[in-house]
Formats: structure tokens, C-alpha cells, sequence
């Protein structure tokens, strides 16, 4: 075992220079080569020291390859027999005890990750708890621990481990945040999936849905919001004593109960489970995961645009998705902008 | 009416080219589409239903009705010819197999034109392919034209294990059988163990959606995860059933064109056998995800990480087969060395995905399609490439033009690096697969429009070849029984194309290369086994595609056994099962003629023969 161990340690430094030059791919929340978390940290580990081996493996192959091809290309006039070689006993058990030997390097440090990866820290008092809903397409966060549920956005404190139980109220999901961890399905059998990560640092980390789940499977994405503790534990307590707000206009306002609020919950109503809660709609990072709420880049939009844009037509948006079109219920355009502007003002501090 | 009546098997190994073409090409349109729609960021060029069948489509397409006929139609042309027989086992069978074959294929693709094609991608994971969640009749057209497609088959791997087992030329012992045979014989036997598995499932699956049976439904008891397991205890051996005939065909090409006998012949027939049996106990790599815990996980990325080994031992020894020998490069040779690089790259990231904490964050993303492509196109197609333009002369009796040949590698290779290998670091970068567009600004742009353009130049490629097959066919069937000079095999000593009984008077095969160690003896041709006498053949029949069509009626019938028909006739046909009865009747009165009567074929008589 000690040797492979330090064959494994010869790979380091050019595993070193490969980290180097992978880490420049992608946005840093979003992409698998800039691991934001332990966890990712610990895949990108395998990744980083499996790449490095294959390259090897690659190098030698193209190498023979190449001399062969060159070295022994038939030339003009050649018309020699050449020796018909049945084998070699030594060089194939070479190359049988090479490779497994190479198997071995990886097996060892993946059979390790694994049983590592298999601590959910569910029994850990101090990790938060959230359990996972996947739904065509849009994903509920409940946290047991506090009795609150929210939607689209995670909001984690830093540094903790968050224990995560993955369920789906219908066909089959992936929760996946590629920079802090890798993905785990929601399985519609009734058996839970565990596993957790954490975030050491704040910052807003992309999400999405990994397992093909029906037209919108692509916009099925979410943010992971990771904040200070204090921040986090005033988020919690904004989501738990919800003011009841409604929107001014009592016409407006008897609307939104009657067409909305049949499927979605604000406030102190309990979670529904058929549409996303909408507490607090005008603080989050998004509407309906992908329309983002920052004006500030080009992809992304003031809050207020992007409800409108949801709520004028949301199978334009998400095709598929099971939201009726306000306008059908019998909403006006003004009407719709209405509530748009009063969803777009209902933040939590 | 020649085609549709023949037992032939080199009729048949033309017939199932057509087919190949056909569906090929239908799975490389749908390609192209997909490609297209993904060329920019929220791209509206596909709605994102029209993309999800599509790639439902592309995939089942060219898994299942893309490149096996294309290895059946190789191996139905070369084996019989390898092995020094005068047929398969069963020709009747044969004609059969194709035709229940093709006919499953066309019912699938029938979807397109008949409400829906199947959207839960080609993997049909419950419960998106459910009723409940998949409404039209897509995965009634999947199950059951796969059914169907899967009887022919298992038919023909059926035949070729009798085949080889029991034709054999006198002297052929298992040892000196050139390794495309055997490929051919482990990839039947692969056949045999997996394709019942997928049968099961496709029937499981079918009464979970036609009679509301309950096999996967959660609420009825039923599991989900079930699926998936029969799926992949079929499917991660369907692969092997791909890759090896692409192993073998390597196998023949480069020992040829290095004019060297393959390096390490018993330990490449040892290494065919460890991947085929490992091949069935590793399914579970593509479930790391589905949460089977930390033991499952370990075993599983180990056990496929030992799959390295056995593939390893055979880029070697290929490797070394051209050492010290003479390497010329002509079409099929170039596709073969195009093979050994691009398909070890294809090899690398299958133990990188292996290794089930890496594969958290590889699986469902595009670094998987990349892999698979890498496997699947860069290994079996480009070796399906080496082996028809090596084989056509035997088919056809006609050289591909060797220009035209070259061009059609450069371009295909070219082209197949840029779609796939920049999709390796799409994948990385966070996007996940089977998605009908993307946000902007994630970095994936450039990347995709990259992939895009290679999509295209492989297209090109394919033309090439289609432009090639074109223009050979309308010159005269001038090619040499051994074309190529170096052939070693028994394929060679006979005319291009064959007669129909193949072999005058059955070969005595001396050693491996049988036809190679004659030449060396100083010999023209091969020592016959027997003398010349009257030769037996099959009679051709019509009965195979009869039953086929049979099948076909009554699937058709099945499926729409329970909707409602706007016509009151169309109804009550459907609705009491008359149509499949009537599909049935056709099927089980074919099978009763051909108890019946019995035909014992016919014989050519020496006289016959000796006036060619
Ligand atoms: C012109 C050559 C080809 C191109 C450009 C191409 C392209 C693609 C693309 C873009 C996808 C979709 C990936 C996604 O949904 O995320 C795909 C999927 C797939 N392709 Fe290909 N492909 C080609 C040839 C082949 C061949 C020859 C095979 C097999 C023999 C094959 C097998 C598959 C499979 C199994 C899938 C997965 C389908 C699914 O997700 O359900 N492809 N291909
Ligand atoms: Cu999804």
C-alpha cells in the first residue's frame, strides 16, 4: 500500500499545475473546477488526481501511437515479411499489473470520499436541517428546525453543515450546486436521500435540476444564498413572525386572495404544495429561479420587471409549468401589474 | 420482391445496411436539430417538447436502430465467410430477425407522424415516462417498438452463437478463430444474457401504461427505482454489445495493414471475455446519484474501475501489432488508428466517472455526453468506418474510392473533436444534459457554438461517404477476391462478392490466419476439407416478413386498444382488440405454414459448380 501511495504523491505536482490551469474554467459559482465548500473540495480532489493519472495514460498511448505510425510506416519498395510475433508473455503483464496498479492509486482515496461522502450529519444537533422538495419545476425549502418554508432561494448561514432530506411531490429530480456539492436525486418512492454540505463563505451559489424532469427541466434552477450567522438568524425571525400583508387596494387585494392564494402561501398560511410560498418575494434573488433580480447585470432585471414578465405569461417562461395564466382567471393587465408591484414591494429585511 | 423473400446472409448483411443507413440517418438529423437549437443561449429555434423528443429520439435511434444493424449487417456479411461456413445456422431465423427488426424500428419512428414522439429520454425513467406524466402515445411507440426491435435481436444473437459454435471450418478450433468472430460470438452471448432483462422491463413498463398496472406506479405499491435497474442491468451490457464487434473489426483491420499477426492473440480473447462479464456487474455506476449508499457506491466504482484493465490489455496489444511491422494507410487503416486515441480518450473519463464521489458532480452534465460520445462515436463508429470500407470489396465486389475515403475521415474526425471534446468542459462548468437552452452568461457560449460547428463538419463527412458509396456503385465489380493483398482471414480466398454457397468445398483451416499461413507455404489458396459434391441451400420464403408485419399490425393495435376514435369503425376495430387479434392471426399462421409444410431447400450440383 506505502507504494502506491507515493506513486500517488509523484502525481502531486502536476496535479498542482493541472488545478491550476482547470481553476480558470467557469464562473465561481456556478462551475465544479472552483469548489467553493469542503465538499465540492473533496470531489474536485478526485477529479483533480483521476485527470492526472488518465493524462499519463494518454501521453504513453499517443507516444507509441506516434512512433509506430512513423517508425514503421510501410516505405517504398519494402516487400520484406515481418516477423510474425506471437506476443509477449512480459509485456502483456506489464501492461495487465500497470493499469491495475493505477486502478488501485484511484480506488483507494475514491473508496475513502465515499464513506466520507455518506455523512449526512443528520444527527448533528448543530447543523440546520432542511428538507427538499423538487417540483415540476420549482424547488421548497422547509426548515424543520425553525417551522418555516420558503422557495427558490436557500438561505444557509456560513460554515454550518446543512443536512438536506431529498424527496419530490412528483417524477424524478437532481439537486445539484456544482461549486459546493455534488448532485443526489429526489426519488418519488417515499425513501429520503440524505446528504449535506456547507458554504465557508457568503455569496450566492448557482443551483439547478440535474435529472431530466419533463419540458422546463432546464429552468428548473435555484440560488443558494449563504449568509452570516446574524443575518441568517434575522432572516429566520422575519419568516416567523410574517407581517399579514396584502396588497392596499381591497379590489386588488380580494383578487390575490381568490386567485392566488388558492395554491400559494404567504405569511403565517402554511405551506401549500402545489406552488411556491411568496413570503417575502421581493427580497429573493430571483422569480421563478431564472428571471434574475439585479438590475445591476445584463441578464438580469429589476424585480418588479421580472413579475410582470412571470405573470403576464408564465408558460413563456418556464414551459410546461402548472402555474394558470393570471389573465385566464380573469385578471386584468392592470390588475396583474397590481399585484406585480405589490409582490415586488413585500420584502423581508 | 427478391429483398423481401431472401435467406441469404449476405442478402441479408445488405439489407441491414439499408436499414442501418436509414435510421442513422434519421438519428443524425435529430442530431443536427438539437445542435442547432443549442448554437446560442435561449436560443426559440425548438420549443422545449420538440427538444425533449428529439433527444429521446437521437438517443433510442442510434442505440438501438442506428448502429447495431450496421454491426449485424458487418457481421452477417463477414462471419459465415470468417469461419469457412456456407450460412448461418438458421437462415430462416435470420430473415426473421431482420425483419421483426426493421419493423420495430419503423413503429417507433412512426411516433413522429402519429402524435407525439417519446419524451422521457431515451433511458425512459418512471415516473416521467408514466401516463400520468407523459400523455401521449411517445412511450407507447418506445416500448412497444422496441419490443419488437429487441425480438429480432435476440434472434440474431441467437443465431450467431449456434453459428459459431457448431460451423466451423474443420481445423477451426476456438483458438484460431480470427477475433472479429470472436467478438461476434461474446457479443451474442452478451445478447442473450441482457436483452431478455430490457424485454421484461418494456413489458412491465407497456402494462404499467396500457392496462394500468402498477409495476412502477408509487401510489399503487409499485417502485421507481426498479426501472432503473432494469434498465441498466440491460443497458451498461447493451454497450459492450456495441463496443466489442467495434474491438474485433480493429482486431482484423490492423494486423492486416501492419502485415503482422495480432499481438497477443489469447490474451485479446481473454480481455473480450473480462469485459464482457464485467460488463454485467458494474450497471449500478450509472446510479450513483439515485442514493444506494456508501457500500453500493464503493463496490460499484471499483468493480468498473477493473474495466480499465481488460481494455487497456487490448489498446497494447494493438499498439504493438504494428510495431516492427509495416503500416500502410488506407481508409480503413486511417479510421483504425483514428480509433486507438480517440477511443482511449472516450476509455480515461469512463474510470474518471468511475469513481462515484466525482461522478456527483460528472453524472447527468454534458461531461457524460462527451464521454459517451467519445466511446460510441469515436470508438464504434469510427471502427464501424474501418470495417465497411475494409469489407465492402467482399460485399460488393467494388473498391470505395480511397480519396474520397480519406476525405471522409478528415472531416468526420475534425469534426467529432470539436463537438465533443470542448462539451467535456461544459460539463464542468455546470451545465447539465438534456436542457432545450440555457441562460446567458455561464461561460457556455463559445463552447456550444464550437460544438455546433464540429456537428456540422461531421455532417459533412457523412455526406462524403454517402457520395462515395454513390459513385462506387455505378462502377464496374472488378475488386479481387483479396483486394487489400495482406488478408489473412478465410473472407479473402473466395470471389468479391461471394456466390451464394460461399465456399466450393469447405476449407481445412491449419492455424491462426488461416489463409495468411497458406500464402506463406507458398500456396495460391486454401486446401479444401471435401470434395466437390452437391452443395444444400435454403429456400428463400416469404413467411419472416409476413410474421414481422404480423407483429407490427398487432402492436399498433395494442397501443391504441383504449382510445377514442372519432369514426365509430376505427373504434370498435381498436377498442375490441380486433386489430391485434388480426395482427396476431398473420403472425401465428405464418409460424403454423411454416410447420406444416416443410421445405428442405434445394442443392446446387457439382456439374453447377464447376461450370463457373
Ligand atoms: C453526428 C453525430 C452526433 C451528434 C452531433 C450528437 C449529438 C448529441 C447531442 C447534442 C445529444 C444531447 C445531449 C443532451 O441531451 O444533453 C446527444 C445525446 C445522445 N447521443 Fe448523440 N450525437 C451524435 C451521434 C450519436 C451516435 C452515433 C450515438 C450512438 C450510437 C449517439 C448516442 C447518444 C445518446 C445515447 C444520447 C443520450 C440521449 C438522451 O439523453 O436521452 N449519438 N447526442
Ligand atoms: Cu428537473
Amino acid at each position: 500500500m506505502m507504494k502506491t501511495w507515493q506513486a500517488g504523491k509523484r502525481l502531486l505536482p502536476m496535479t498542482a499545475a493541472l488545478g491550476l490551469l482547470l481553476a480558470g474554467c467557469g464562473r465561481e459559482d456556478l462551475s465544479v473546477l472552483r469548489p467553493q465548500g469542503p465538499v465540492a473540495e473533496s470531489s474536485y480532489g478526485l477529479m483533480k488526481l483521476s485527470i492526472t493519472i488518465m493524462i499519463v495514460v494518454l501521453l504513453i498511448v499517443f507516444s507509441i501511437a506516434a512512433y509506430v505510425w512513423i517508425r514503421f510506416r510501410r516505405k517504398k519498395d519494402q516487400d520484406e515479411i515481418p516477423k510474425q510475433v506471437e506476443g509477449s508473455f512480459k509485456l502483456e503483464v506489464l501492461w495487465t499489473v500497470i493499469p491495475l496498479i493505477l486502478v488501485i492509486v484511484l480506488a483507494i482515496p475514491t473508496v475513502k470520499v465515499v464513506f466520507a461522502a455518506g455523512n449526512d450529519h443528520s444527527d448533528d444537533k448543530d447543523a440546520i436541517k432542511v428538507k427538499v422538495t423538487g417540483h415540476q419545476y420549482w424547488w421548497e425549502f422547509e426548515y424543520t428546525d425553525y417551522g418555516i418554508t420558503t422557495a427558490q432561494d436557500l438561505i444557509i448561514p456560513t460554515g454550518k453543515h446543512i443536512a438536506f432530506e431529498l424527496s419530490t411531490k412528483d417524477v424524478l429530480h437532481s439537486f445539484w450546486v456544482p461549486s459546493l456539492a455534488g448532485k443526489m436525486d429526489t426519488n418519488p418512492d417515499g425513501t429520503v436521500n440524505r446528504f449535506s454540505f456547507s458554504a465557508p463563505n457568503e455569496g450566492v451559489y448557482r443551483g439547478k435540476c440535474a435529472e431530466l424532469c419533463g419540458p422546463s427541466h432546464g429552468f428548473m434552477e435555484f440560488k443558494v444564498k449563504s449568509v452570516s450567522g446574524e443575518a441568517f438568524d434575522k432572516w429566520v425571525a422575519s419568516m416567523k413572525a410574517p407581517e399579514s400583508v396584502m396588497p392596499e387596494d381591497p379590489v386588488l387585494a380580494e383578487k390575490f386572495k381568490s386567485q392566488c392564494l388558492t395554491c400559494h402561501a404567504i405569511g403565517s398560511m402554511p405551506a401549500s404544495p402545489v406552488a411556491p410560498s411568496l413570503t417575502g418575494i421581493g427580497s429573493r434573488e430571483s422569480v421563478a429561479g431564472i428571471l434574475l433580480n439585479d438590475d445591476t447585470r445584463e441578464d438580469g432585471a429589476p424585480v418588479l420587471e421580472n413579475l410582470k414578465t412571470w405573470l403576464h405569461d408564465p408558460q413563456s417562461v418556464k414551459p410546461g409549468n402548472k402555474m394558470p395564466n393570471p389573465k385566464d382567471k380573469g385578471l386584468s393587465d392592470e390588475e396583474i401589474d397590481g399585484i406585480a408591484e405589490f409582490l415586488a414591494g413585500y420584502t423581508l429585511d | 420482391m427478391d429483398w423481401i423473400t431472401t435467406v441469404d446472409h449476405k442478402k441479408i448483411a445488405i439489407l441491414y445496411l439499408w436499414a442501418g443507413g436509414l435510421f442513422f440517418g434519421i438519428g443524425g438529423l435529430e442530431a443536427i436539430l438539437i445542435r442547432i437549437q443549442l448554437i446560442k443561449p435561449m436560443n426559440t429555434f425548438l420549443d422545449a417538447q420538440t427538444f425533449n423528443e428529439l433527444i429521446t429520439m437521437h438517443g433510442t435511434t442510434m442505440i438501438f436502430l442506428g448502429v447495431m444493424p450496421v454491426i449485424f449487417a458487418l457481421m452477417n456479411a463477414v462471419i459465415p465467410l470468417q469461419i469457412g461456413a456456407r450460412d448461418v445456422a438458421f437462415p430462416f431465423l435470420n430473415s426473421l430477425g431482420f425483419w421483426t427488426f426493421l419493423f420495430g424500428g419503423l413503429l417507433l419512428n412512426l411516433s413522429w407522424v402519429m402524435g407525439g414522439a417519446p419524451d422521457a429520454g431515451w433511458t425512459a425513467y418512471t415516473p416521467l415516462s408514466g401516463k400520468g406524466y407523459s400523455a401521449s402515445h411517445g412511450v407507447d411507440f418506445y416500448t412497444i417498438g422496441l419490443q419488437i426491435a429487441g425480438l429480432g435481436t435476440l434472434i440474431g444473437g441467437i443465431n450467431f452463437l449456434a453459428t459459431i459454435i457448431t460451423m466451423r471450418a474443420p481445423g477451426m478450433s476456438f483458438m484460431r478463430m480470427p477475433m472479429f468472430a470472436w467478438a461476434t460470438f461474446i457479443t451474442s452471448a452478451i445478447i442473450l444474457f441482457a436483452f431478455p432483462a430490457v424485454t421484461v422491463g418494456l413489458v412491465l413498463l407497456t402494462f404499467d401504461r396500457i392496462l394500468d398496472a402498477n409495476f412502477f406506479n408509487v401510489a399503487g405499491g409499485g417502485n421507481p427505482v426498479l426501472w432503473q435497474h432494469i434498465f441498466w442491468i440491460f443497458g451498461h451490457p447493451e454497450v459492450y454489445i456495441l463496443i466489442l464487434p467495434a474491438f474485433g473489426i480493429i482486431s482484423e483491420v490492423i494486423p492486416t495493414f501492419s502485415r503482422k499477426r495480432l499481438f497477443g492473440y489469447s490474451s485479446m480473447v481473454f480481455a473480450t471475455i473480462l469485459i464482457a462479464f464485467l460488463g454485467f456487474m458494474v450497471w449500478a455506476h450509472h446510479m450513483f446519484t439515485t442514493g444506494l449508499g456508501p457500500v453500493a457506491n464503493a463496490l460499484f466504482s471499483v468493480s468498473t474501475m477493473l474495466i480499465a484493465v481488460p481494455t487497456g490489455i487490448k489498446i497494447f496489444n494493438w499498439l504493438f501489432t504494428m510495431w516492427g511491422g509495416q503500416v500502410r494507410f488506407t481508409t480503413p487503416n486511417l479510421f483504425a488508428a483514428g480509433f486507438i486515441p480517440t477511443f482511449t480518450m472516450g476509455g480515461v473519463t469512463g474510470v474518471m466517472l468511475a469513481s462515484a464521489p466525482a461522478d456527483f458532480q460528472f453524472h447527468d452534465t454534458y461531461f457524460v455526453v462527451a464521454h459517451f460520445h467519445y466511446v460510441i462515436v469515436g470508438g464504434l463508429v469510427l471502427g464501424l468506418f474501418a470495417g465497411l470500407h475494409y469489407w465492402w470489396p467482399k460485399m460488393f465486389g467494388r473498391m470505395l474510392s480511397e480519396s474520397l475515403g480519406k476525405w471522409t475521415f478528415w472531416t468526420f474526425i475534425i469534426g467529432f473533436h470539436l463537438t465533443f471534446f470542448v462539451q467535456h468542459f461544459l460539463g464542468l462548468m455546470g451545465m447539465q444534459r438534456r436542457v432545450f437552452t440555457y441562460l446567458p452568461n455561464q461561460q457556455f457560449d463559445t463552447l456550444n457554438l464550437v460544438s455546433t460547428v464540429g456537428a456540422f463538419l461531421m455532417g459533412v463527412g457523412m455526406i462524403i461517404f454517402l457520395v462515395n458509396v454513390f459513385l462506387t456503385s455505378r462502377r464496374p465489380a472488378d475488386a479481387p477476391e483479396d483486394p487489400w493483398e495482406d488478408g489473412r482471414t478465410l473472407e479473402w480466398t473466395i470471389p468479391s462478392p461471394p456466390p451464394e454457397y460461399n465456399f466450393k468445398q469447405t476449407p481445412l483451416v491449419r492455424g491462426l490466419d488461416a489463409f495468411w499461413k497458406e500464402k506463406m507455404a507458398g500456396h495460391k489458396g486454401m486446401t479444401p476439407a471435401e470434395p466437390v459434391g452437391p452443395i444444400h441451400m435454403p429456400s428463400a420464403t416469404i413467411l419472416p416478413f409476413l410474421m414481422s408485419v404480423g407483429i407490427f399490425i398487432a402492436g399498433l393495435g395494442f397501443m391504441f386498444s383504449r382510445d377514442e376514435f372519432s369514426s365509430s369503425i376505427m373504434s370498435f376495430l381498436f377498442n375490441n382488440y380486433i386489430v391485434t387479434a388480426l395482427g396476431l392471426l398473420i403472425t401465428f399462421g405464418s409460424m403454423l405454414m411454416r410447420s406444416l409444410f416443410d421445405d428442405h431447400g434445394w442443392h446446387i450440383e457439382p456439374e453447377e459448380l464447376e461450370g463457373r
